[in-house]
């Protein structure tokens, strides 16, 4: 399926013609596990094993945890807390599957901005970028619905100020929040729902990344030059590429060891340090918590919802024009859901013809001050809405909004690109030196 | 109706986001316990004076209704013998529905029952409070220090138990509750305000009214019973019951970083072998 050139299965014992001739499934395995892979790939390429490893570590400690789960209102938080004491490694299992979802995140953020920065969302890997933004988006409701199945105060809140931002849509808003819940509260009919989506989502998640994997297997992958593997016969896209396996196997595996060691020490020693105290406490209609504050991997957006006040002049003009049917809260909605939009749309809105941000000396620095902004819209999310905070949310909100459609756009027009390796192996020797004979590079194997 | 209130409340809440009231300063004392860091343990006598505390003490209002008699028996918690878990149990009744044709009935508890809950004088449950609570958020909120000091439920107990101070003389004489320099949710009387509204003494006002005052019992080990002794030792026993499974949790984490550990190593020398052919590099 890969559309760079490649060596095919031939099948040896009769058996396995037999197999293939009906069911070309070792064919199919072995083009995808022996895919040709540019050989420049740096260690930012390691996050998508890190995020598929993650996906079965949810699904496999998540079906643990149904086992012995209870999506009763009454009962949900008891049943989470006889999984901690009562059930057989349920503790761990349970601390595995909540510190997973960080990890998931923090895998999916570095891989995003990998790609925003080597521009792997050009051409022609524009579908693998949308399916991406899907999993991401899937994600995020998964992540939105687990945090609510403990059923402790965050978990109740949160999906009382989570889905009032559906309520804040003009006219059938309100409609669609009580659609959302089954009823016109948080309660027992959003428990459950809840619980069946959470379990469905990441199936569905899994299912795209396949597809995801099967797109960026057909363009092949980016690499840190931007230059495409030549493709003009097997023996030159060899000089390239090595096979998937095993060299970047092992390469992804030791990076991913790595960092299960750091996440075995979080799970181990501070397993609730990315969570919030007040969801140990049983979900209470009657009590709103004094902060109701998402888990850390919604902050950005958190941020740049609360950023957009009625104050903010944007507001009241898009208010004024659209006769107040747009108010603040709306607004804000808009532009939470916008800013994940418009990141979706870069491979539109970047019109630079260069890929990769290392030879895009402008772009470079804009890029920087977009992971910034990130981190401190992170930051801005968990704080209070008094003194100076509204003022770094704006900012930041608008500057995410800013790269997106002022800056990608103009820089592919006015930046002056650095001189690019040919091929990804001038690149690669370029780093390793080339062996003894130099360019003859005998390819491997 | 009430519901649909409360999710428009919490929305605005959320909108105009007054997260960190003003000035809402408490004094949380960063107490030493055995059980901090990854290789710290739960010190069985503490949990046995601090299981003590809470039957002659916090138990005449507050309930521990996660908890189960028999693991006070268990390895990693208070290590109670049989027998005297056993009798423990045995001198506690809970309510039994099952009993009198359904009716229900007390009756002496087995160590297969949980401690029973107490709702009776409006106090929470203690049996998660050492989790639900979080002593350290700081710098500016972004509870980084967490990472180096924990997440602080103990310490934020004990830190509630020795901080009944004397009552600030802003103070009106009938306001309701006893001061407290580490709560921060209670009450708080107006007078105690300065003219931007910001709290000028530390905490608020509990409605508990002060429970430990040093040398409130006797301990059978003989440790001393100071009020910061007793304060800690019940926070020990709190911080057991909420998380009664961190003995083993710790010790599979470190066995886990130490393999994971050795398996990195491993996958990094035959990542290095593997690419050197093509890296030019000498074998």
């Amino acid at each position: 399926m890969s559309g760079i050139p490649h060596d095919h299965y031939e099948p040896k014992s009769n058996f396995a013609k037999g197999v293939e001739s009906r069911l070309p499934i070792i064919g199919l395995l072995y083009t995808t596990i022996m895919a040709p892979t540019p050989k420049n790939l740096n260690w930012m390429w390691i996050w998508g094993i890190v995020l598929t490893f993650t996906l079965a570590l949810q699904i496999i400690t998540g079906i643990v945890l149904v086992m012995h789960y209870t999506p009763h209102v009454d009962m949900a938080f008891a049943s989470v807390e006889h999984i901690m004491r009562d059930v057989n490694g349920g503790h761990m299992i349970r601390y595995f599957h909540a510190n997973g979802a960080s990890l998931f995140f923090l895998a999916v953020y570095m891989h995003i901005f990998r790609g925003l920065y080597y521009g792997s969302y050009k051409a022609p890997r524009e579908i693998t970028w949308i399916i991406g933004m899907l999993i991401y988006l899937m994600m995020m409701g998964a992540g939105f619905m687990g945090y609510v199945l403990p059923w402790g105060q965050m978990s109740f809140h949160g999906t009382a100020v989570i889905t009032g931002l559906f309520g804040a849509i003009p006219f059938f808003g309100e409609h669609l929040q009580t659609w959302l819940l089954g009823a016109g509260a948080v309660g027992q009919p959003a428990l459950n729902r809840f619980f069946s989506l959470h379990y469905l989502l990441p199936f569905i998640i899994a299912g795209l990344v396949i597809v995801h994997i099967w797109a960026f297997h057909s363009t092949g992958n980016n690499n840190p030059t931007g230059v495409e593997v030549r493709r003009g016969s097997v023996a030159e896209a060899k000089k390239d590429t090595l096979p998937f396996w095993p060299y970047f196997v092992i390469k992804d595996l030791f990076a991913l060891a790595i960092i299960l060691t750091v996440f075995m020490a979080v799970v181990g020693f501070m397993p609730n340090y990315l969570g919030h105290p007040d969801n140990y406490t049983p979900a209470n209609a009657l009590v709103t918590p004094a902060h109701i504050v998402p888990e850390w991997y919604f902050l950005p957006f958190y941020a740049i919802l609360r950023a957009f006040t009625a104050d903010v002049w944007v507001v009241q003009i898009v208010n004024f024009l659209s006769f107040g049917i747009i108010d603040a809260k709306f607004f804000g909605v808009l532009a939470m859901f916008g800013a994940i939009f418009v990141m979706a749309l870069a491979p539109w809105l970047d019109t630079s013809s260069v890929r990769s941000g290392r030879f895009r000396p402008m772009f470079k620095w804009w890029f920087a001050l977009l992971a910034i902004d990130f981190v401190v819209l992170m930051w801005v999310g968990a704080m209070p809405t008094d003194g100076i905070y509204p003022y770094i949310s704006l900012l930041g909100a608008t500057y995410w909004f800013a790269y997106f459609l002022v800056i990608l756009p103009l820089l592919g027009v006015i930046e002056k690109p650095l001189p690019m390796p040919a091929t990804i192996e001038d690149d690669f020797n370029a780093h390793y030196g080339p062996k003894a004979g130099g360019k003859a590079t005998t390819p491997a194997e | 109706m009430m519901f649909r209130k409360l999710t428009l409340a919490a929305v605005l809440a959320f909108s105009a986001n007054t997260a960190v009231a003003a000035g809402s300063e408490v004094h949380i004392e960063d107490f030493d316990f055995s059980f901090e860091g990854p290789f710290g343990s739960y010190d069985q006598n503490q949990l046995q004076r601090g299981l003590k505390i809470y039957t002659e003490i916090c138990s005449a209002c507050h309930g521990l209704k996660l908890v189960s008699f028999r693991n006070l028996h268990d390895e990693g918690g208070p290590s109670l013998p049989e027998d005297q878990m056993r009798a423990y149990a045995a001198g506690l009744e809970v309510f039994d529905k099952t009993m009198n044709d359904g009716e229900g009935d007390f009756r002496p508890a087995t160590p297969a029952d949980k401690f029973p809950a107490n709702t009776g004088a409006g106090a929470p449950d203690l049996s998660l409070m050492a989790k639900a609570r979080a002593g350290f958020h700081g710098p500016y909120g972004s509870g980084m220090n967490q990472l180096f000091k924990g997440m602080g439920g103990a310490e934020y107990i004990a830190s509630l138990m020795v901080g009944y101070e004397e009552t600030p003389e802003c103070a009106p004489e009938d306001f309701p509750g006893s001061y407290n320099s580490a709560f921060a949710p209670g009450g708080y009387p107006e007078e105690c305000k300065d003219e931007d509204g910001h709290h000028t003494v530390p905490g608020s006002w509990i409605a508990m009214a002060q429970p430990l005052y040093g040398e409130d019992l006797e301990f059978d080990d003989g440790h001393s019973n100071e009020l910061h002794h007793e304060a800690q030792d019940v926070a020990a026993f709190l911080m057991w019951a909420a998380e009664p499974k961190m003995m083993a949790r710790k010790q599979a984490g470190l066995t886990g970083v130490i393999f994971l550990g050795l398996l990195s190593v491993l996958l990094y020398l035959t990542n290095k072998r593997l690419w050197a052919p093509h890296k030019n590099k000498e074998d």
